[in-house]
């Protein structure tokens, strides 16, 4: 998985690719965003990736957003003036 | 002491009725339509997903007492959800358990598959691969996946969900749901990458070195 840029001095490919995803997630804390933020800037490889399983998450997302039916409302609406 | 009749020929204390039920209709009101899509998601069909929130808010509504917190109600409800199609699909036990067993294999990823460093800057095989799933090729891939990697993968990636508060909704540490994502990704990704291969959308992406 090397990316030919291990010299970066605060944290390297592997870690970044780690946390890739609870950082995605919003699940890293503001220190270890910042590190990450800073190696995906100066890593072509790692920027490559986190764009690519950014592209993918956002499909995803896609199949959210569904709008309740009028008729569950109604259900809903009927269970409460019932009990 | 004023009272209401409510259907079932008994009365209900119209002090105690209202309050509630203006709670219960104003909390229900604002995530009815998070219910529905985070239902349609699991059991993967329109009529089941209605019945599924209908079903699960007669259960909260039945229950509202034993709610201490109703700040939490939000992820109450949810786990009641999410609980309830769990305990429906055990019943009926049809879990593909092929899936199942290939989760505990390497992680798979789309991008270490495609991706060519050196072709950077004038081809990007898995971004083009991205640009050819449609809407239905990824509901298809999350279709398939056992339920509690979807489970994940749909209140987190899709509902937004936090990992503390899906924890709370499954009822499982924080550490099992991001194992669980973990595994959830990877499958997808798999499957994914099946579906392309069956669809031949990977001929002119995939390098020959990678196949």
């Amino acid at each position: 998985m090397s990316n030919g840029s291990d010299h970066f001095d605060d944290i390297d490919c592997r870690l970044v690719i780690a946390d890739l995803f609870p950082y995605l997630d919003n699940e890293v804390d503001a220190e270890k965003r910042s590190l990450i933020e800073r190696h995906l800037n100066g890593c072509q490889g790692c920027h490559a990736r986190a764009e690519f399983e950014r592209a993918l998450r956002s499909k995803v997302q896609q199949l959210g957003g569904s709008k309740a039916p009028p008729s569950l409302r109604r259900r809903i609406a009927a269970m409460l003036n019932r009990k | 002491m004023d009272v209401v009749a409510n259907g079932v020929g008994g009365v209900l204390s119209k002090s105690e009725s209202h309050p509630d039920r203006a709670f219960f209709r104003d909390a229900v009101e604002q995530l009815t339509d998070r219910l529905y899509s985070t239902a349609l998601r699991l059991t993967r069909n329109h009529a089941d997903a209605e019945d599924l929130v209908a079903d699960s808010l007669a259960l909260a509504w039945t229950n509202l007492s034993q709610l201490d917190d109703r700040q939490a109600f939000a992820k109450w409800v949810f786990r009641i959800l999410v609980n309830t199609y769990m305990s429906s699909r055990r019943r009926m036990r049809n879990e593909a358990r092929v899936i199942v067993e290939e989760a505990s294999g390497q992680p798979f990823s789309i991008f270490d598959k495609l991706h060519q460093p050196f072709l950077l800057w004038w081809s990007n095989p898995e971004q083009e691969l991205i640009n050819k799933l449609l809407r239905e090729d990824i509901e298809r891939a999350l279709n398939k996946l056992p339920i509690e990697y979807r489970a994940v993968i749909v209140l987190v990636e899709i509902e937004g969900n936090s990992y503390a508060d899906v924890a709370a909704i499954l009822d499982v540490p924080i550490g099992t749901v991001r194992s669980r994502l973990s595994r959830g990704r990877s499958l997808l990704q798999k499957q994914l990458w099946r579906q392309a291969k069956a669809a031949g959308i990977l001929g002119d992406t995939e390098p020959e070195h990678n196949t």
